[in-house]
């Protein structure tokens, strides 16, 4: 075990010659056709176009979804899915994969609740590469609250006509279509229904929220809905069943969110080895300054445990036994060691970690959207210690 | 047309290698293992030229041990059509891989044999050579660019004056280098399509050929560190010092 990217991760018994294969041709796509371009497309607010093409051609973006529909599913497992997630954060700069990635939300209800015509329209060109598709779920007035949700869409004959707003959407701003969570009727989670909408059609329109923390490259939107008619057949799932839907999809953006949490905060401790071995104050290298041998010492520590829970999640999915309350708990596991070691590896570099440019200083300001999407730290202990029978 | 794409697996070209703590040889333990960058190059070439319907069928060939069988899969994966591993657990060296290669040729027949220039392990650069003097087929080597034209393979060699063209009659061996092409990433697709494609397993026995190696390694152990050097106030101390501190010249 060492303490560069590859050598601090723990061995994994379940991993094969397939899985490597995997993990070393996207490697070398992201080390050639990514990572030397990533920081400009930060600044610059926006990934290029050619990059979903390319990305679908080397069976990114199909990885793990039905062959009918153009992805590869035989023969693919959790493994596969971490590797991805773990090269992609490796890119450091995490607006890449946020966006390049956000169909991993947005489809998967279509392909397990929406009719097969709608499928064989939206999912192809997803994975393709020619089109995009965001989830739309939290509003204005309804964040972790997703029971809560306001927008309204209201039965007229053959149609639904739809009004309200969806805000913090990723990809928003050049999406094709929205997973939409709506309100069908009343009462709380039992009056949502999850509804594809369209966003060519006549009443949806977007703003961009392009100044965030981080995700830079990411478009993220606030879309509006103004009596837009959507036809009944767009419906995913049966109505007012949209919440099942909706939850349906968390365990496993959750669990790839929490494989690339883990692998940010093993460049931080690359990152920040390298230049501790490097940099001398005081007469002597900073990695021989106790103080820093233990922080890093500390970060080591604390990967070791979140990856072997990484680990230990992953087999449970891997084996059929997928656990809400340990993804949940995972989840917060992993963005408090990512902010942890953040913290921790821009300390080490000092004012040259503070400027643009670096991996330390992008994945610092990437730490928080981590903490609170796909459900926030808070949310996820709720939620556990209810799991749990609490 | 059939190619046949000889490939070896070696330590990853981004792993820095030390020695073993008794000098015996390299420490190779753990480490990541890959398809050698030339071998890659050779592979591409061949999917290349099948994809501008030059080429019928591409059979990758590993002669070492049974993990080889690894990058015989990547080579499925970026095209060939199927592959055979020559299993030996022991260190093979040029000579033996050529009389191998010879062997399989016999039964093979390939119209070109399409090799790396050397690989980065040992960095011998004789394979394709030998393998040239033993079938005493034409040879083109360190190939930065292969046409074949009216049954004639073009290659053009990088030699050290510049480049070098010759047109060789079939069937020929080219090794490949770096320039020759850049080796695509193999898709996901791919990938696992390449578990199914044929992998037969044969021994060196089985082709006559007696590998055992014909050299012995005494000792491995890394360069001596350099000093850093200093910056001397004139031409005069430069040349003082070439001379009687260096002894470089008298
Ligand atoms: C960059 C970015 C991209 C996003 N992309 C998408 C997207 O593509 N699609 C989409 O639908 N949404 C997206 N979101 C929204 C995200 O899912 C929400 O921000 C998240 O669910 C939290 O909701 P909220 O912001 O309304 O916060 P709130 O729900 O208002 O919560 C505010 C704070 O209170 C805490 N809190 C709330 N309830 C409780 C409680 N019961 N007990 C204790 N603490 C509580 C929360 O943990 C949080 O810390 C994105 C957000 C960001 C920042």
């Amino acid at each position: 075990m060492g303490l560069d990217f590859d050598s601090a991760r723990l061995p994994n018994p379940y991993l094969t010659a397939e899985h490597e294969e995997w993990r070393t041709h996207i490697r070398r796509f992201f080390d050639r056709e990514v990572i030397p371009f990533a920081d400009d497309w930060d600044e610059a607010g926006m990934i290029p176009e050619a990059l979903w093409l390319k990305s679908a051609a080397i069976g990114i973006l199909g990885l793990g979804y039905p062959e009918e529909y153009g992805g590869v599913q035989e023969g693919i497992d959790i493994w596969h899915k971490n590797i991805l997630n773990e090269e992609l954060a490796r890119i450091a700069v995490g607006g890449v994969s946020a966006t390049l990635m956000v169909h991993g939300i947005a489809l998967p209800p279509l392909i397990k609740y929406a009719s097969e015509a709608i499928s064989q329209t939206v999912v192809p060109p997803v994975l393709a590469g020619e089109k995009r598709i965001s989830l739309a779920v939290t509003e204005p007035e309804a964040g972790s609250d997703v029971a809560q949700l306001q927008t309204k869409a209201r039965q007229e004959g053959d149609h639904y006509v739809v009004n309200g707003s969806k805000t913090y959407i990723t990809g928003g701003m050049n999406a094709n279509w929205f997973t939409t969570a709506v309100r069908t009727a009343d009462a709380g989670a039992s009056g949502v229904s999850a509804l594809l909408i369209p966003a060519d059609l006549p009443g949806v329109s977007r703003t961009s929220l392009n100044r965030k923390q981080g995700w830079w490259c990411s478009d993220t939107a606030t879309i509006y809905f103004d009596n837009v008619r959507v036809p009944k057949a767009n419906l995913v799932g049966e109505e007012n069943c949209g919440f099942r839907v909706i939850m349906s999809n968390f365990n496993s953006e959750r669990l790839a969110m929490s494989a690339a949490m883990e692998s940010s905060a093993r460049v931080c401790l690359e990152d920040a080895v390298a230049w501790a071995r490097n940099r001398k104050t005081f007469g002597k290298r900073l990695a021989d300054h106790q103080v820093i041998r233990h922080k890093i010492a500390e970060m080591k520590q604390r990967i070791n445990a979140t990856h072997a829970y990484l680990q230990v999640v992953s087999a449970e999915i891997f084996e059929g036994r997928e656990s809400a309350a340990d993804i949940a708990l995972l989840k917060v596991q992993c963005s408090q060691t990512m902010e942890y070691c953040a913290r921790e590896a821009m300390q080490i570099l000092g004012g040259i970690g503070y400027m643009r440019g670096s991996r330390i200083e992008r994945i610092y300001r990437e730490v928080r959207v981590n903490a609170i999407g796909g459900g926030s730290e808070e949310i996820m202990r709720d939620l556990a210690a209810r799991q749990l029978g609490l | 047309m059939k190619v046949l794409v000889p490939i070896k697996r070696v330590v990853d070209y981004n792993v820095k290698v030390r020695p073993k703590s008794d000098g015996s040889d390299a420490d190779l333990a753990n480490l990541k293992m890959s398809i050698n960058p030339f071998c890659e190059i050779a592979v591409e070439e061949a999917v290349r030229l099948r994809e501008k319907g030059a080429v019928t069928e591409i059979v990758a060939v590993s002669i070492g041990m049974q993990q080889s069988q690894e990058q015989l899969r990547t080579a499925l994966a970026l095209g060939a059509d199927r592959a055979i591993l020559i299993s030996t657990d022991l260190a093979v060296e040029p000579l033996a891989i050529a009389k191998c290669l010879k062997a399989l040729m016999d039964s093979e027949k390939p119209d070109i044999v399409l090799l790396g220039k050397q690989a980065i392990d040992g960095d011998n650069n004789q394979t394709g050579q030998m393998l040239g003097a033993f079938t005493g087929y034409a040879q083109g080597t360190f190939a930065s660019e292969l046409t074949l034209e009216d049954g004639r393979a073009v290659v053009k060699r990088e030699v050290d004056g510049g480049l070098q063209t010759v047109s060789l009659e079939l069937p020929a061996i080219v090794t490949s280098d770096l320039r020759l092409n850049e080796p695509r990433y193999a898709s996901l697709p791919n990938i696992m399509k390449a578990k199914r494609k044929p992998l037969d397993t044969m021994t060196p026995e089985e082709l006559g050929v007696d590998v055992s190696p014909r050299t012995q390694l005494i000792n491995v152990r890394l360069p001596a560190e350099r000093v850093a050097g200093i910056i001397v106030e004139d031409v005069a101390t430069l040349v003082d010092k070439l001379k009687n501190e260096a002894k470089v010249i008298s």
